[in-house]
């Protein structure tokens, strides 16, 4: 390794320094870095706003907060957590590690990757200005229809949904170019002989997710933009006065929406494997199956929007279609889980904390997935739908498939980035107190749901108490504990036991060839793959 | 000095024992007791599909387990090589899971559940009675559309005070589920339920009932219910549908037939006398006691009880320049953008009451508006002004 000894060194000949550093960078590694920071910066803002929530929710009867906040809360905790805290995560590992488990020196299009970033502040700006803006006396708060902008009455709303629509808009055309940027990156970047079949899962997880941004971002932009129009120029497209229907409304988001909740899983499940067999010391089981599996479903995420809308009354042969159609996800999904224990099988297996991760992400994806087929059942759905049973169940597909497989991810990848070990005994500590914290926070909400309470509601009948209760304590443990992972991540960045260029003993893949951390242009002479 | 000892932990673990089922019965672990036909076969359908995804759960996380505890380092389990199947019978065996699956997909749990569809959108065959159900914000209508109820149309408030939900007074028992008027059906008949919605979509739901469908305005949507068992059953809205979501509940009763035909005969007579009472000249005391409470029960959460409103979204009435403005003009029709067309055709958020209140309903808040809440408009507007209008 010659250029070991350059590392950290080479981005002083011609690079501005300070915060032009930052915002003129076109280094993917910089920009990576960036997007991870962001993510978790906007992953508190939207934790503290559902703890705001959940404190409200305590015992019955208002205490915190009148109902008009309390609905502009949900709704922008949804959109925080969903555009700024998962999907730039999942960017930042894009940046962070295509170019290096590809073999390359940089992404293809770094000056796009630079403003794909720092759009995204503004749009956080955007979204949450709202709130701020109604202290002042301007306007009525922050937009308080839920993530899902439902018209009319979204049409109806405040200034709120036309800050939310140009914030959507913003972060929209932010993800479009992340995601032109991977493919023309995962294929024309490849080191020689690196063939699609033979690159890492993790890119291929990608590689999906970036088609179906580009297939369903610009369907959710035109949606919100008739929804601009129905509230400001007179057009009616969701007023059935007007000749129009709230209906399409619903289409139009679902038809983004679904495909999203697979947006934001398909990377984790591309790096998942990895970390499997790497704390297996076992090469990944079925790699072809997985990719297929990931074809599989993201074909099948675009024709099955409907079942998010079962209740508003749709002909008998569409309830069935939907309802099968989204059966039939179980089964690449079964694929996938499949291949993933069967990677640990006869492994040799030691649990360090992003294992720890990978395996109770598993369980708990598991969980997620399973009372999701049962919500496929469009009669037993009337009852779920829209209760508590559907908040446990996305949260267990997307805190735990999506945020807890993101952490996986940091704590594997941490001492690539940083060059340095973090605190194990504090990344298991971790570990346990978020997914015992979580379990406690949700399942009490699977009964809710099933005892009859609806969601997005701010005060609650009597019978609902205990599990509420039960609910808020543990979500503050569950917020509170994600303290030690800040703690954690600043505290590796600054210092600690040096990490080697492999540091895993059974890691495997292009990344861990370089030293730790990477030379700040990653491989400047591409690898070879046999 | 044993022999306490036995019999003291025995006495706590029977204690305990008692208790446990008794939080057990308390606390909800399941969907509360269908008391319909739809809601009896979604009940089964949950039970079994709940039992068949936990049955899966455990064998899966079982074979996890085995794996983490037996397939270790530390115990120094040599790691296979293998990443895929290689034989013929691997390759079956693989397959075997899947095959499974689709059997649970699409035969144990599909073909129920295509029944229970047909069952649940089954809404015209053999329906004996039909209501039209109104969702607005935040409060029900309902409305008889045939039969011996034919014209019973009322609106259903929710009862809780705001003393209650702030935290003022005591809760009461059914807090949050209350309402003024109970939507009365007739147990063991058919109910075809159309539903649509004024201004935002709202979902009509009652669990036990296992119906829930979305009240979309400007169109029509429908369902059934057929109570089995006779009974007071609750239910709330469930599409968000702005701030009083949380505050919009359906309180139904199912009542055995001659109670039915009872209370036909009771609300038809308090609908008689109350249009009745339109054509009488009403003084401008008993015009404002009667609108306070209408008031109350429709306007106060947005307006509020004081009049002084939530702006922008909710403007005040308090020196409001419309409430202090003329309603007719000279020829006595009605001004546009006045007071009392505000209240009878509404305006953006502000819905329109004309379909909703009574015309002494209607009288009598306008009137209360005027000469009450710091207003001092003096004027009274009678209901047979209002009932003129429609």
């Amino acid at each position: 390794m010659s250029y070991a000894s350059t590392a950290g060194h080479d981005e002083h000949h011609d690079h501005p320094t300070g915060i032009m550093r930052w915002l003129t960078t076109t280094n993917h590694k910089d920009i990576g870095t960036m997007y991870l920071i962001f993510s978790l910066i906007m992953f508190m803002v939207g934790g503290l706003m559902i703890l705001a929530v959940r404190v409200e929710l305590f015992q019955p009867g208002m205490q915190l907060m009148q109902p008009d906040f309390y609905n502009q809360l949900i709704g922008v905790h949804a959109l925080v957590m969903i555009f700024a805290a998962l999907m730039p995560a999942a960017t930042g590992f894009a940046n962070w590690m295509l170019p290096l488990q590809l073999g390359a020196p940089d992404m293809a299009l770094p000056r796009l990757n630079n403003w794909g970033f720092w759009l995204l502040p503004p749009a956080a700006i955007l979204l949450t200005l709202p709130f701020t803006l109604a202290l002042f006396g301007i306007g009525d708060g922050a937009i308080a229809t839920g993530w899902t902008f439902y018209a009319p009455l979204s049409v109806q709303g405040g200034i709120g949904v036309d800050f939310a629509i140009f914030a959507v808009h913003i972060l929209g055309i932010s993800s479009v170019m992340g995601s032109i940027n991977v493919i023309v990156t995962i294929f024309n970047m490849r080191a020689p002989g690196m063939t699609l079949m033979k690159m890492p899962m993790f890119a291929w997880g990608w590689l999906i997710t970036a088609f179906l941004l580009i297939a369903t971002i610009p369907v959710l932009a035109g949606a919100v933009t008739m929804l601009l129009t129905d509230r400001h120029f007179g057009t009616h497209f969701f007023n059935a006065a007007g000749g129009g229907d709230p209906i399409l409304f619903q289409h139009l988001f679902w038809f983004f929406g679904h495909p999203e909740v697979y947006i934001l899983l398909l990377p984790v499940w591309g790096f998942m494997p990895q970390i499997l067999q790497t704390f297996a010391r076992k090469p990944m089981y079925g790699y072809k199956a997985q990719v297929y599996s990931f074809w599989g479903i993201g074909v099948l995420s675009v024709v099955v929007w409907a079942h998010h809308f079962f209740t508003v009354g749709m002909p008998v042969p569409a309830l069935i279609y939907f309802m099968f159609s989204t059966m039939a996800i179980s089964v690449p999904l079964a694929v996938l889980f499949f291949c993933w224990i069967a990677t640990m099988w006869r492994g040799s297996m030691t649990f360090e904390t992003p294992m720890l991760f990978a395996v109770g992400w598993i369980i708990l994806f598991g969980i997620g997935g399973l009372t999701g087929l049962v919500l496929a059942d469009v009669a037993a759905d009337a009852q779920y739908h829209h209760t508590y049973f559907v908040v446990a169940h996305f949260h267990y597909t997307l805190f735990a498939g999506g945020i807890m497989g993101i952490m996986a991810g940091v704590y594997y990848w941490l001492p690539k980035m940083t060059g340095h070990m973090y605190n194990e005994n504090l990344g298991k500590l971790h570990f346990w107190l978020t997914a015992i914290s979580f379990n406690l926070t949700f399942i009490p909400q699977f009964f809710l749901g099933l005892a009859g309470m609806p969601r997005r509601i701010p005060d609650y009948a009597l019978q609902f108490a205990d599990f509420n209760a039960v609910s808020t304590v543990a979500a503050l443990v569950l917020g509170l504990s994600q303290l030690l992972f800040i703690y954690n991540i600043v505290s590796c960045a600054r210092g600690g036991k040096k990490a080697t260029d492999k540091v895993w003993e059974g890691s495997d893949g292009l990344e861990w060839t370089l030293p730790s951390p990477p030379p700040y242009h990653s491989f400047t002479v591409q690898p070879v793959i046999k | 000095m044993v022999m306490q000892l036995i019999r003291k932990t025995g006495l706590l673990l029977i204690l305990g024992l008692n208790s446990f089922a008794a939080i057990a019965q308390e606390a909800k672990w399941n969907l509360p007791e269908p008391v319909t036909p739809v809601a009896r076969d979604i009940f089964q359908i949950h039970n079994q599909f709940m039992l068949v995804i936990f049955v899966m759960f455990i064998v899966v996380l079982a074979i996890m387990i085995y794996s983490i505890f037996k397939h270790r380092k530390s115990r120094g389990y040599q790691a296979a090589t293998f990443t895929g199947p290689t034989t013929r019978s691997q390759i079956a065996w693989t397959l075997v899971p899947f095959a499974i699956l689709l059997y649970i997909d699409f035969i144990l749990m599909g073909i129920p559940a295509v029944h229970s569809i047909q069952l649940m959108e089954d809404t015209k065959q053999g329906a004996e009675m039909v209501v039209k159900i109104t969702g607005s914000q935040w409060r029900w209508q309902y409305e008889y559309m045939d039969g011996e109820a034919e014209g019973i149309k009322f609106v259903s408030n929710l009862t809780t005070p705001q003393e209650q939900i702030y935290n003022k007074e005591e809760k009461g028992e059914n807090y949050l589920l209350e309402v003024d008027n109970h939507f009365v059906v007739p147990v063991d008949k058919k109910v075809r339920i159309l539903i649509t919605a004024n201004d935002v979509i709202h979902t009509w739901w009652v669990p036990a009932f296992g119906s829930a469908r979305d009240a979309i305005p400007g169109f029509l949507r429908e369902t059934w219910i057929q109570v089995e068992k006779p009974g007071t059953y609750r239910g709330q809205c469930k599409e968000l549908c702005g701030k009083g979501h949380g505050f919009m509940p359906i309180v139904v009763d199912a009542v055995p037939e001659d109670e039915f035909k009872a209370w036909v005969v009771a609300k038809k007579g308090e609908m008689e006398a109350a249009t009745a009472g339109a054509d009488k000249e009403w003084t401008k005391e008993e015009l404002v006691a009667h609108g306070k409470g209408v008031y109350e029960k429709n306007c106060a959460v947005c307006h509020q009880a004081n009049g002084q409103g939530m702006p922008p979204a909710f403007p005040p009435l308090t020196g409001s320049a419309i409430v202090a403005g003329p309603n007719f003009d000279a020829d006595g029709k009605l001004l546009v953008d006045s007071h009392l067309d505000r209240v009878w055709n509404g305006k953006n958020i502000m819905p329109g009451w004309k379909g909703t209140l009574n015309d002494i309903d209607i009288a009598a808040v306008v009137t209360y508006e005027r000469n009450a809440l710091g207003n001092a408009v003096g004027d009274v507007l009678q209901p047979a002004q209002v009932k003129a209008l429609r």
